[in-house]
Formats: structure tokens, sequence, C-alpha cells
């Protein structure tokens, strides 16, 4: 029996493993020490377990695990990276006239995780090169290399986006930035646990991940930072008691942290199988949806892109709507009808994708334990909905009639 | 975010989904009236025609197509269940306001009324130009 709802929104977040749960189940109790506290048993439990799991997250990425620093997240990981990066590698200090501090490259359709620190710095007097993507989202080393400047100090680019799955040149990247002393760090919050990664193959100098998708539990994350050729400094952002060499005070999660280093070492033994897996059913999914409906467009490079995450728009359709029609499937749309501004995605229409296309968007993103029922299942019901939806669509009358709707005064409202 | 029942009820089932022709056709019908508001871009786009009988001025049909959210397809649903029967004059009284109301609409779908309200009053007005009927004056445009 199928159980339902289904979901397909593990690019939002992921289940937590009952494998990573159990690992992490002592660590409430019986071993709850501070792992700052150096003269006892508790202690040295506590920091046994952080040890483990710094190596296992370590072992996910081919690092050292004297270059992994806990987090809280992504969100913190990628604050510390840019902030943290940018004041150390200034070319002036703060405060002086007409800025003038150095130059960031990062790229419009970021996570916002990545946008406001980069827009923060700008005020602050960094310059920063917000790229823009072709229509396959992808950012290429050239473009990088076009924006380079004399001044310029971090490039930030995520691995793979987080709408869209799509997948930047990283490894091109890093050798790019490698061979003009430029600093790279990756927001690969959704790449990491999924595909293969070795920063010293790649030439990443910092690189940002998080627990909660890669079926560890949340709050938790990781942040590498490069220690040799070169050896990467960064201004603290959160100061205290100097825990995680000084780069994030505050007692560790110790808790989180075992759970993140053990989904961390699930995640390196699944990968490959669970991408294999998930790659055919992402393709089933594909090419029954274009099968079944006319008007139907796969968001983003047809090819470089992630194994699990399938964003498609249904045109004529709108996303919300949608998605109460399908309310059995939990997943994204790039509709934001219910925000105050009525703006679509902007990862969408950094593309250059219509707002329409954009208001009629879903993302669905499939997971471990997504199974080849429930793939069935949501493209019948989706097929299904998007039928019934365009009975009601004024805009589908006219595209039948063969007016095309660019061409129509919209009244602005 | 969740639905009210109404909400619910007028988006699977709705009422009078529809048109009394192709767009060329209705165009040239001066006993239909046509509103067609919103933008693709803001992801709603609403349509509600009615069929006026000229002899009594009464609302004989109404049908609705909608591109939007849940409320958005509920709204105009609702509108044209509340419009026929009416006199075009009457139909003009009603306030987005009290389609608020009947479906307990959360306050981020309340454009969702406006543009029904809007509807009504553009296929109204378009089948008085059709017709040659002068429009009051003191027609007031809701607040966007």
């Amino acid at each position: 029996m199928l159980k339902l709802p289904i979901y397909l929104d593990h690019a939002a977040t992921t289940p937590c493993d009952p494998r990573v749960v159990e690992a992490m189940l002592p660590y409430f109790t019986e071993k709850f020490g501070n792992a700052g506290s150096r003269n006892h048993k508790f202690g040295w439990e506590a920091e046994a377990g952080i040890d483990k799991a710094r190596e296992q997250a370590a072992s996910l990425i081919g690092a050292n695990e004297k270059e992994i620093i806990f987090t809280s997240g992504s969100t913190e990981g990628n604050n510390l990276a840019i902030k943290g990066a940018a004041e150390m590698y200034e070319k002036k200090p703060a405060g002086s006239p007409g800025g003038g501090r150095g130059h960031i490259i990062t790229a419009i359709h970021e996570h916002k995780a990545v946008l406001d620190p980069c827009k923060r710095l700008q005020k602050e007097g960094f310059d920063v090169t917000f790229l823009e993507p072709p229509r396959d989202g992808v950012i290429t080393a050239e473009a990088v290399k076009a924006a380079m400047r004399d001044d310029t100090i971090l490039v930030t680019l995520m691995w793979a986006n987080n709408e869209l799955g799509t997948i930047n040149e990283v490894p091109e990247i890093g050798k790019l930035c490698k061979s003009r002393s430029v600093l790279l760090h990756t927001d690969a919050t959704q790449w990491v646990g999924k595909m293969p990664t070795n920063v010293e193959r790649d030439n990443i100098d910092l690189l940002t991940w998080s627990g909660h998708k890669v079926y560890g539990p949340k709050g938790v994350g990781a942040l590498y930072v490069r220690r040799r050729n070169p050896r990467v400094r960064l201004v603290a952002q959160i100061e205290g008691g100097g825990q995680e060499r000084g780069y994030r005070s505050g007692t560790q999660n110790v808790t989180g942290i075992v759970g993140f280093g053990a989904a961390c070492e699930l995640c390196m033994r699944e990968m490959d199988a669970d991408g294999a897996r998930l790659l055919k059913l992402r393709q089933k999914m594909e090419t029954e949806l274009t099968k079944a409906l006319d008007v139907t467009q796969i968001n983003g490079h047809q090819d470089r892109r992630l194994p699990h995450i399938l964003n498609i728009s249904f045109g004529f359709v709108e996303g919300e709507g949608l998605m109460m029609a399908i309310k059995e499937i939990a997943c994204s749309s790039g509709s934001a009808c219910t925000s105050a501004s009525l703006e679509p995605s902007y990862v969408l229409k950094a593309l250059g994708i219509g707002d329409d296309l954009a208001h009629s968007s879903l993302r669905l993103s499939m997971g471990r334990w997504t199974t080849d029922e429930q793939v069935d299942y949501a493209i019948a019901k989706i097929t299904e909905a998007v039928k019934k939806l365009r009975v009601l669509s004024p805009l589908y009358d006219m595209h039948m009639e063969g007016i095309d709707i660019n061409t129509i005064q919209w009244a602005a409202h | 975010m969740a639905y009210g029942p109404k909400v619910i009820d007028h988006y699977e089932h709705p009422r009078n989904v529809g048109n009394f022709g192709t767009t060329a056709d209705v165009k040239t019908r001066k006993d239909i009236g046509v509103g067609v508001v919103g933008a693709p871009e803001c992801g709603d786009v609403m349509q509600i025609q009615i069929k006026v009988d000229p002899a009594t001025g009464k609302i004989d049909d109404a049908k609705f197509k909608c591109f939007g959210c849940g409320s958005a397809i509920a709204s105009s649903s609702l509108a044209t269940e509340w419009i026929k029967g009416m006199s075009v004059d009457e139909a003009l009284q009603i306030k987005n306001t009290d389609i608020v109301e009947e479906l307990s609409l959360p306050p981020v779908k309340i454009h969702c009324s406006v543009l029904a309200e809007d509807a009504i009053r553009s296929a109204i007005s378009d089948y008085k130009k059709k017709n040659g009927i002068a429009e009051a004056k003191s027609s007031q445009t809701a607040a966007h």
C-alpha cells in the first residue's frame, strides 16, 4: 500500500536516516559531556565522538580532519566563509574612503545565504560581481575568468543549484582560481553526499555543506577550510570560547555533530547506488510527463544536473494552484503567489525563463527512500492535475486558438 | 498554506467553467461581455464572460476560466455563481470584501478577490460598450 502524502522535496530537507539517529542516541544521555571538559571521562567521550565525526566528514570530501569546522548549517558556513575570507584578505581596511577593499565574484542565482553576505560586504566597501547565468543555468570557468580583476580576492559559487539541480563548472573554476591565486568558496549543500567530491583534486579552498541535506540532523553542518597550499585563514564571525580552532566559538553540538559524521559515512558508502537509482527515476518522470503533456519544459541544463532534482514548468498552469491539486505530493513551486510581492522564483527569472513559466514550475526532488511506485503515482497525479487545470485556464485556450500570450497587453495590478 | 473549506469546495468543484465561444466569436456577440484581468507574470489571469438577456438586462449565464492559485479559482467560481440572475447593475454592487468574507480568504489572498471584482466590472463594461450603454461615472475602482 502506498502511504500518502509522498515526500518529493528532498532538496528542502531529507529525513534523518535511522542509522544516524541510532548513532546519536547515546550522546543525548550517557555521553552528554561538554567536549571542552578536558579533565574527566564525560568530556573525553564527547570529544572522541566529535573527533570521529570530523574524520567521517573529512573523508567524504577528500580533506584532512583538521580542515573541518563544525557549524550550525550551511547558512552559518557560508557567512563565515564569505565574510571571514573577505575581512581577512581585504586590500584596504574597513572604512577606507571610496571602498576598494577587494573584489568578489558570485552569481545572481545563488542561495540567499550567499547573496546576502555578499550584499553586506558590498555595502561595507567590497566590489561584488554578480554573474548572470546563461539560459541553462550553468556558470562556466570562462564566465568567471572574464569577470576576474587584479583585486579579485574571492570567488563564491554553488556547486549545484538548489532549485534547478544544475551543476556549475566548479573543478574548472577551481583550476582557474588556483592559477590566479584567488580563493574559491563553494556552497556544496546540494552536492556533497550525493556526488563524489574531492577538494584536493578540484582545487576548492572553502566548502560548505549541511547535515539535514545528507540524511543527518538539522542544525549542524560543516565548513572545509584549506590548511595547505595555500593555508586559508578566516576572521571568526562568532567569538567566545575558541572552539573549532577559534573559527566558531560556542559549545559544540556534540549529538548533532556525531549524527552529521554518521550521515557523511553513510553517504560515502551509498551515494553511487542511490544516485544511479534516482537518475533512472528522474529520467522516467521527465520522459513520462513531457510525453503526456504539451507545452512542458525542463528548466536548467538538460545534462549537467543532479540525479535527484527535477524542475519542470507546465505552461498555462499556475504552480500554487497545481500544488493544491496534488496535495498528496509534497514538493515545491517556483510560484510565489503567497508572497506579498507576487514575484516568482528569482532563480528561474535569472535563467531568463518568463514569469508565466516561472509561476508554472514545480521542483520535485527525490531521495534515499523514494520508490518506483511513488514516482509512478506522482506522474499520474501530476498529469491528471495539469489536464484538469488547463481546462480551467484561459491562457491554455488562447494558446490553442493560436494567440501568443506574450503579445497581449496585460494590465498591471 | 491551509485553505478554507469553501475555497477547497470551489477549487475541487468549480462552477460555471467555460466560455461562450472562441475569443474571436465572443468579440462579435453583443449579448456577451468579456472581462479578462490580471497578468501571467503576476501568476493570476481571470476571465469572466456574461451572457445578458437584452430584453430584461439580466445576466442569464456566466462562465469563468482562471489561471491562478486555489483562492483565485474559488473567487472567480463564486463570482459567476453570484452574478447569474442579477441585473448588470446589481452585479456591479458586488465588492471584493464580500468574496473575502464568503470564502474566508486570508490577507495574502485578498488580491484574488480584487481580481474577481475587477473581472465582473470588466465583463459588464465590455457588454455596455458593445451595446452603447453609458457607464456610471461613479464606478469606483478597487484599491490594489
